[in-house]
């Protein structure tokens, strides 16, 4: 167990490190941030002097080095924009996008659990169908445009949910199920056919045999065992979430990680950007990981292995 | 024995066949082909089928509303945006937009996916070990955000679009490209070319390759979707295809400040994208059962 943890957790840390490499060489090697920044009219030597300053003209590996030694210790440099450090600003905005994505893969749960058990449980039924239709509806709108639709629904047409902000948990409800709706359709999936792998095995049918009630069968036996990989799905759409939270946060205006991202982004504001790109990646690092061991504990095989 | 063996269909050719044929027999994937080719045709056609220049600004026909409502009429059949241009004609040459995308990012991503995944499959070992590292890497990384900044930097033009997508799209060609060729490669009739001496990359191209084909159809029809949906986001946040073109996430984005009164502004571009995507997914689906008759329930 301990040999798995650790060949996980170095593994890990490779990975954010080449994270951390791309980001900061794709967002440097490309355009010049100190011509930006000093506008149309600057002069020569003004760019240059910008340079100096930021230290722009020493090579991307050194500066690098620098930013991520930094980093480590929770310092990325100051926003060009805000003029204040950018670890206070992340600070500031991540808590809204967790509380997002911990409302949208509430939501995703919610869904998909009950309709993907009903619908293994039930082939073919009505319930099966409509599961089926959720989940290719749920592929094929885009989630900007579902959230539109539902601010048109519920905000503007019967009122009785906030088009935007983020005061309170109400405005957080359309905007979880714009995004977790569109998670739903793997996850259900998901669910379905591991029940229905799982009703149909061999210690189900002794289950039966022996005469225990259905519910017991149902959500003792074969849920538990459906269970493994929704885990690790979870975990990955839960990361999948934190990033993709910019369409949903700009269409709600929700100032978290994914609005900094983009309003950092259009003005150029690189080292917020750098530092949004390196914290939601390794917030998907730290939650598969955490996903795997999750299922380590609950299935010796995989430990084993 | 010899007699036998002639006897023996080829086993690729029959099974593709068999693959396609099993694809026709099923109305979901039909149903998305015909969508599907209705709207290629349209794309296509988008010249003569267009009733205006989907540029043309006419400031004394803004916001018209479409047929259907009691102010609307047919001249302009689905109405006109903020800036007065024909939305039916806009819409018509959307699908151009998403169609370009959706084929070329698939073009790129497919082949980056497939050359990592049959590498990864068929050598194993160190080469494996990195690929996988790539794929986690790649899957680490938000693709909203990382394709967001890229078009900030570069510019959004449409060659820039599929790049990008391109690049950061391939994770699930690699995934199972190399689970499929792991499968395969100790199959007798994989042995059976090496020991006649087949070169590897012959050996890669004419039995490996044929073999995985319709896996691959499979997903290319999926990450088709999700880059067409992708595109759209990003046009959308105004880091995709730029305006005036006519791209349908962008519709729905300049539709927005509609949104209280004309809402249909929003909803007509946002429904297009709806029955392309689904046409798509529903060949997908049709593929994947044809693929895995048994997997169907």
């Amino acid at each position: 167990m301990l040999q798995y943890l650790m060949q996980r957790i170095g593994l890990a840390l490779l990975v954010c490190v080449a994270v951390s490499l791309l980001a900061f060489t794709l967002l440097n090697a490309s355009g010049d941030v100190a011509i930006s920044m000093a506008g149309e009219e600057a002069s020569a030597a003004q760019i240059d002097a910008i340079r100096e300053e930021m230290g722009l003209n020493r090579p991307v590996l050194v500066r690098y080095g620098e930013w991520l030694g930094n980093a480590v210790h929770g310092d990325f440099g100051n926003s060009l924009f805000f003029r204040q450090p950018v670890a206070e600003l992340i600070a500031d905005r991540l808590p809204r996008t967790l509380t997002l994505a911990v409302m949208s893969l509430a939501v995703m749960l919610l869904l998909s659990v009950p309709l993907g058990v009903l619908a293994a449980l039930y082939p073919n039924s009505l319930i099966d169908r409509a599961a089926l239709l959720i989940a290719v509806l749920g592929q094929a709108m885009p989630n900007f445009w579902f959230a539109l639709v539902l601010i048109v629904i519920f905000s503007l047409t019967l009122g009785v949910m906030p088009p935007s902000g983020s005061a309170t948990l109400k405005h957080y409800v359309l905007p979880a199920v714009a995004l977790g709706y569109y998670s739903t359709p793997p996850m259900m999936r998901l669910i379905r056919q591991g029940m229905i792998e799982a009703l149909s095995s061999d210690y189900i049918r002794t289950a039966k045999a022996k005469g225990i009630g259905t519910t017991k069968i149902v959500f003792k036996h074969a849920l538990r065992n459906a269970v493994i990989p929704v885990v690790s799905l979870s975990a990955v759409q839960f990361g999948n979430m934190l990033g993709g939270s910019v369409v949903i946060e700009a269409v709600f205006g929700i100032h978290g990680l994914g609005f900094l991202a983009w309003e950092s982004i259009s003005r150029m504001d690189l080292p917020v950007v750098q530092a949004v790109l390196l914290i939601v990646a390794v917030f998907y690092i730290v939650i598969v990981l955490l996903a795997d061991f999750i299922n380590a504990w609950l299935d010796p095989r995989i430990r084993i292995q | 024995m010899t007699s036998l063996n002639l006897a023996l269909p080829q086993p690729g050719t029959v099974r593709r066949k068999g693959f396609i044929g099993r694809a026709l027999a099923n109305p979901v994937f039909l149903f998305g082909a015909v969508l599907l080719g209705l709207i290629v045709a349209m794309a296509a056609l988008a010249p003569l089928l267009a009733p205006y220049n989907p540029l043309a600004q006419n400031m004394l026909t803004r916001t018209v509303s479409p047929f259907w409502m009691s102010d609307g009429n047919w001249a302009h059949p689905l109405g006109t945006d903020g800036l007065g241009r024909d939305y039916l004609s806009r819409i018509i040459y959307g699908a151009r937009i998403s169609l370009l995308i959706g084929v070329f990012t698939v073009i790129c991503s497919g082949i980056i996916g497939t050359v990592m995944g049959v590498l990864a499959g068929y050598f194993g070992g160190k080469i494996d070990l990195v690929i996988n590292f790539l794929i986690m890497t790649r899957l680490t990384l938000p693709v909203v955000m990382v394709a967001l900044a890229v078009v900030a930097l570069f510019g959004g033009s449409l060659i820039v679009v599929v790049l990008v997508l391109g690049l950061l799209l391939w994770d699930r060609f690699a995934v199972v490209m190399r689970s499929a060729v792991m499968q395969i490669r100790n199959q007798e009739y994989i042995q059976a070319a090496q020991s006649m001496g087949y070169s590897t990359p012959k050996l890669l191209f004419k039995e490996l390759l044929p073999n995985i084909f319709d896996r691959l159809a499979v997903i290319a029809t999926f990450e088709m979707a999700h880059a067409i949906l992708l595109e759209a986001s990003l046009s959308f946040l105004g880091l995709g295809v730029q305006p005036p073109t006519p791209s349908w996430g962008l519709m729905v984005a300049e539709g927005r400040q509609y949104l209280l009164f004309d809402s249909w502004l929003i909803l007509i571009p946002g429904a297009a994208i709806c029955v392309l995507v689904l046409a798509i997914n529903m060949i997908g689906d049709g593929l994947r059962d044809a693929l895995a008759p048994e997997n169907r329930n």
